[in-house]
């Protein structure tokens, strides 16, 4: 797996079964790694050689391919809805009340049950309830265990029912309630939460990328005495265990008055974090070295190369390697808990998060906690969304490249 | 294979002598600088500390009470290995969640590289997204997620399975399931590895698959002697990287229980709740050294065997190993 290996031509593999070979039109379809990335060497791969000379069973045969592309689709789509379903949940019980998640058979929307306004000017919940007629839709009036009172919507007349009006269907309809956004967002401060995340992630990332931009350009174009036992040095600390680290940079926080303040999250990012460097590395060792001469000759300083010629160049990597340290601080919870306890003036999102599931965990019947999760996702879930394919190259170049 | 080796260099070769060589030299340390000393600062010394504390009895509370103890801190670590203390039974749990987890998300993440994969698959980047998404999700929301899809009466999955007749446990309020339901919450984790076999899966020449089909094997043949082979660096790299992600398996069980004791019934008290509470709670941040020192050593210790064994079963193609 070196460089040259492309995850461009999705369809490399085109041999997947005997209904392949058909003449299908290749999938046009966005390659991850586009072709300046990484030599996209996938087209020569695809095999589209017709199998068959007969006109008759190259119908049949585009049939059946037709069918398996379908059935093929459709066991993915399911199983990704089986893999996401946890999280229409959650996007639903946000947008419930209480009452409806213990309701009996409640609808998997969110909803509230039908009334009736009486007479009197009361309004009752309609039920669904067998009687001699067949079902009927009455308004609940007076619930008792064993016998409860209806009202009969279409005659206003009272009426005795017999049976336990907890196992009848009530008559719901689709109603999102957002009274949960309210209740989380008074006690949650959303806006600090928010602020302090930001400045924690923007902050972050821009030193993490600004410092591994410098350290990458140092190990990619320069020969030092030793520079590949320095690298092997810093392939090992990506392996190193947070865990031997962390109590003496806390103490060490702590000895500086820097625990209980965001520095101790913000500072060590500007020191060039090894993951972030070898991906970097790796992507200017794939740059044209021409280009950098060409400039040296005319006379630019290597300050000069990497700022207008390299990074232009490696823009790519650049954003993916930004979008992982982003994600990377909004997410994390270990340091802000760590280091920021105690001071709620300066919990970011996820620490937020937590202390609020931790003290209303069950509240309105944990409809709260699932709408203030839903709060904590938003940004960087749109984000990831927005910036994709950046990101998703970024992940393959980690990793492939070993 | 891992470091493309560089041996040419912006600047041509040294015209005036050593002068032009030494001035490379001084800046390429120039731009290291950063790296070079956040080494030494946040990398180099606090290891260090950490195993010298080890050997301390050193509280943050009262630090002026520091002194050298010896082995005393390995000796309590090594008797509540022995007779499953905390940190015996919190070692415990990890292992387990461990040999439940990494082999289900190896075979996951396989198996949705292999499907995404597929020619005949239909709009193959948005199920990349999708499968991939939850990763971006952050881990103290999918576990509140997780928490309400696993609740034994409101959950979906209980209604699920009730619809069918099948009962289901209430997974994280009981001491037998808590550790499966974090593992299958770790499936929403799948996506960075999916995408490593995809991006593996196709660098597989198609020429390898031709020769199988002409020795007349089938899907499975190709499998077996042409995908898992080409794969195995992949699949090598997926597991060390696994391993390293459970020895620092932290946040879904914090969340789960904040009071660090790894309810219910302690079924979910991984190492490092354990290490916190030591360190965190209890101040004893000489003891807390010697449990991250002994962390250290199984995951070196795994990895070591991982690399001692890929020699039989890794494959790189190119040769050079």
């Amino acid at each position: 797996m070196t460089g040259s290996d492309s995850i461009a031509g999705n369809d490399a593999i085109a041999d997947t079964g005997p209904l392949t070979g058909a003449q299908e039109p290749a999938e046009v379809e966005g390659p991850i790694v586009g072709p300046d990335v990484i030599a996209g060497d996938g087209s020569t791969r695809s095999v589209s050689k017709p199998r068959s000379g007969k006109k008759h069973s190259h119908r049949v045969h585009s049939m059946q391919v037709g069918s398996s592309k379908l059935g093929l689709t459709l066991l993915t789509a399911s199983l990704a809805m089986i893999f996401l379903i946890p999280l229409v949940q959650m996007v639903m019980t946000a947008f419930k009340d209480g009452d409806q998640v213990v309701a009996l058979h409640p609808p998997v929307y969110p909803a509230s049950i039908e009334t009736y306004t009486a007479a009197n000017g009361q309004a009752y919940p309609l039920y669904s309830v067998p009687t001699a007629n067949g079902n009927e839709v009455l308004a609940l009036e007076t619930a008792r265990r064993t016998t409860s009172t209806f009202i009969d919507p279409k005659t206003g007349k009272e009426i005795e029912w017999t049976g336990n009006w907890r196992g009848l269907n009530a008559m719901w309809y689709f109603s999102p309630k957002f009274d949960n956004f309210g209740s989380v967002l008074n006690v949650l401060n959303f806006p600090l939460l928010f602020r302090n995340t930001f400045v924690v992630s923007i902050v972050g990332t821009i030193g993490a990328v600004s410092s591994a931009v410098v350290v990458a350009f140092g190990f990619a174009r320069f020969r030092i005495p030793g520079k590949n036992g320095l690298f092997l040095v810093l392939i090992m600390t990506i392996m190193l265990p947070f865990q031997v680290l962390l109590i003496p940079q806390y103490i060490a926080y702590t000895e500086i008055a820097w625990t209980g303040t965001l520095l101790p999250l913000l500072v060590p990012n500007f020191f060039a974090n090894a993951y972030n460097v070898f991906l970097l590395r790796q992507y200017f060792l794939t740059l044209p070295r021409e280009l950098d001469e060409a400039a040296q000759i005319d006379g630019a300083s290597p300050l000069r190369i990497l700022w207008s010629v390299i990074v232009p160049q490696a823009m790519p990597a650049i954003i993916a390697v930004s979008l992982f340290h982003f994600f990377f601080s909004w997410n994390d919870f270990f340091a802000p808990l760590v280091y920021l306890s105690g001071h709620p003036d300066l919990y970011t999102m996820t620490l937020g998060l937590q202390a609020f599931s931790a003290t209303y965990g069950n509240a309105n019947n944990g409809t709260l906690t699932q709408c203030a999760a839903l709060l904590a996702m938003i940004v960087p879930v749109v984000i990831f969304f927005m910036g994709q394919r950046a990101f998703m190259r970024g992940v393959i170049i980690s990793g492939v490249e070993k | 294979m891992v470091i493309v080796d560089d041996k040419q260099s912006v600047n041509a070769p040294p015209k005036k002598g050593m002068s032009l060589q030494r001035r490379e030299t001084w800046w390429g340390l120039a731009f290291l600088s950063p790296w070079l000393f956040g080494l030494v600062v946040f990398t180099a010394l606090p290891i260090l500390a950490s195993l010298v504390l080890s050997f301390t009895n050193f509280n943050l509370s009262h630090p002026g009470d520091t002194r050298f103890v010896g082995l005393d801190n390995y000796a309590r670590m090594w008797s509540e290995l022995l007779n499953n203390g905390n940190a015996g039974a919190s070692l415990g749990v990890t292992v387990r969640f461990a040999i439940m987890s990494v082999p289900l998300m190896i075979c996951l993440a396989l198996g949705l590289a292999l499907l995404l994969n597929q020619k005949l698959l239909l709009g193959k980047p948005v199920f990349r997204t999708l499968f991939f998404m939850p990763v971006m999700v952050p881990l103290v929301a999918s576990t509140i997620v997780w928490q309400g899809y696993l609740n034994g009466s409101t959950g979906w999955l209980a209604q699920i399975l009730s619809t069918f007749g099948l009962p289901s446990p209430d997974w994280f309020n009981d001491p037998a399931w808590a550790l499966p339901g974090l593992v299958f919450l770790g499936t929403w984790g799948v996506g960075n590895m999916m995408l490593i076999f995809l991006a593996g899966l196709q660098g597989i020449p198609t020429e390898l698959y031709e020769a199988v089909k002409i020795d007349g094997g089938g899907a499975w043949a190709r499998f077996r002697n042409v995908t898992l082979p080409m794969l195995s660096p992949v699949l090598f790299y997926n597991i060390l990287i696994s391993i390293i992600g459970v020895s620092q398996y932290f946040t879904q069980a914090y969340v789960l229980d904040p009071g660090g004791t790894g309810n219910p019934g302690g079924s979910t008290f991984f190492f490092n709740l354990n290490l916190y509470k030591e360190g965190w709670s209890y101040n004893q941040m000489g003891y807390a050294s010697a449990l991250a020192w002994l962390m250290m050593a199984i995951v070196v210790t795994a990895a070591l065997v991982l690399f001692r064994t890929s020699a039989r079963w890794v494959f790189y193609a190119g040769g050079d190993r």
